[in-house]
């Protein structure tokens, strides 16, 4: 398995390390071919409207939401949260769309709000999460399961393919979300 | 819950990697700056182009821009202090900027002492031309560093030679016997407790990015190849021809710095860039960077 990570902009190499920790095969994706040879991609933290800009010049938007609409599985942190989902405020250009939750930018404040917290995640355990100009999650669909909350706020959500956290595992060395998603991956295999 | 931990400041700037960092003046800039991909602006009164032209002290910008900036654009802002001018830094944390650069392209207000940027919740970048003032500036609390180039030149030189000098002495350090860490603590001026850090971890523990003199695409690629995390650029869009349509291609160039045809594409028909000047005709005084 090869699990690919968006690497147009952000801390895309935290993620290839967490992969590397776990003993998985990662690559960055910077371009359509690139994203043939993967199972699945992860799209990092960065700063979403830069990130939102390149995944448009860099003809992976289309290729991403396409493949995601067929069960294509995608892990989302932080910025890629904002873009996985239907509607970010303020808006973002095009959103990916592929999990049916909206979310709020920035809506814990400015870096001075910014914090680390410990959290439950739900078949998972205890997690050190790392918030950073976190967006919430305004609207959650019915289709959406939520894995964690922290202060009444789902935190970590997934639909069917799709995994959302609004925080950094990456930073944490917090490696059982990966592992979580690479397990998504393997279902997939077997479905 | 824990706000401002050195994972929360650091962690921003683990952000920011990949991307381009542009200095404005105004609410105009900031929104062209991130309309073209900034990762960030950082609010300034003046480009250190215009500050070495207006000569004078240069000081942290008006609040009234800074709040300005803030709120025309969602990506992060950063604003200068003097360094060592601690009162400046507290004005712009209470301002809430994201991140505060203390900085030496304004006026130096303290002939010894840095800021000690641990009493702070905000997170600090810091110049540096080599190694052990890195170190240093780590030591006092900074979250992020860049290299210092030569401010307001439109002259890569420096860029590339601090970025080359911190490249090798991180491999330096890696490479010198742990007994023999003390002597080169000694030797450089540099705290020993990052010097440990640096090797353990094989590499410097905070994000790098470079500055000072960057003014086209194939000046921030050149830095991304030589193992930056991301550029800024000062002066180099806002006192060029064609601002909006540079600050794009710079970003580009940012992102796919590995890909010449990237580059090239980006690179064409820019308009004239910042005419610049040549470090090798400043004088001693005039450079910014021995701050």
């Amino acid at each position: 398995m090869t699990i690919g990570v968006l690497g147009l902009q952000g801390d895309f190499r935290e993620h290839l390390h967490i992969l590397e920790q776990l003993g998985i095969a990662g690559r960055d994706v910077r371009n359509p071919q690139a994203l043939e040879e993967v199972e699945g991609l992860i799209i990092p933290g960065g700063e979403s409207t830069a990130l939102a800009r390149l995944l448009d010049n860099s003809g992976l938007f289309e290729p991403i939401r396409q493949r995601g609409h067929r069960g294509f599985p995608l892990f989302g942190t932080c910025a890629g949260m904002i873009l996985l989902a239907k509607r970010a405020s303020p808006a973002l250009g095009r959103s990916l769309g592929l999990i049916d939750i909206d979310v709020a930018r920035n809506a814990y404040g400015r870096q001075i709000e910014s914090f680390e917290a410990e959290l439950e995640v739900n078949s998972i355990g205890r997690v050190q999460a790392v918030f950073i100009r976190a967006p919430q999650v305004i609207r959650l669909g019915p289709e959406v399961q939520v894995l964690a909350d922290y202060q009444g706020q789902p935190v970590v959500a997934r639909q069917s393919n799709v995994l959302v956290a609004s925080f950094h595992p990456e930073l944490s060395g917090e490696t059982r979300l990966h592992e979580y998603f690479a397990q998504m991956i393997v279902e997939r295999a077997h479905s | 819950m824990e706000k401002g931990t050195f994972r929360v400041k650091s962690g921003l700037a683990e952000m920011l990697k990949g991307g381009v960092i542009m200095d404005v003046v105004n609410a105009e800039q900031a929104r062209v700056a991130e309309q073209a991909g900034a990762v960030a602006v950082m609010a300034l009164e003046r480009v250190p182009a215009d500050i070495r032209a207006a000569g004078g002290v240069a000081r942290m910008a008006d609040p009234r821009i800074i709040k300005e900036i803030m709120k025309t654009v969602t990506i992060p802002v950063m604003a200068k202090c003097r360094i060592g001018h601690f009162t400046e830094a507290q004005v712009l944390q209470a301002l809430a900027v994201d991140y505060i650069d203390e900085s030496e392209v304004l006026t130096p207000a303290d002939p010894h002492n840095h800021i000690d940027k641990w009493a702070f919740k905000l997170p600090f970048v810091c110049g540096a031309r080599n190694l052990p003032e890195a170190c240093r500036r780590l030591a006092e609390g900074a979250a992020m560093i860049r290299t210092k180039g030569e401010a307001g030149t439109g002259d890569v030189i420096e860029a590339v030679r601090h970025m080359r000098l911190i490249k090798q002495q991180v491999r330096q350090v890696v490479q010198t016997p742990e007994e023999e860490l003390v002597r080169l603590a000694k030797e450089w001026g540099a705290p020993l407790g990052v010097l440990q850090l640096i090797q353990a971890e094989g590499k410097l523990p905070v994000v790098n990015f470079a500055a000072g003199g960057i003014a086209t695409p194939a000046d921030a690629a050149l830095m991304m190849q030589l193992g930056c995390d991301g550029v800024f650029v000062g002066s180099g869009i806002f006192k060029s021809d064609n601002p909006a349509k540079r600050a794009q291609a710079i970003v580009l160039a940012t992102t796919y710095y590995q890909d010449p045809d990237k580059v090239a594409e980006a690179s064409e028909n820019l308009g004239e860039a910042m005419k610049g000047k040549a470090v090798g005709e400043l004088e001693e005084h005039e450079r910014m960077q021995t701050r």
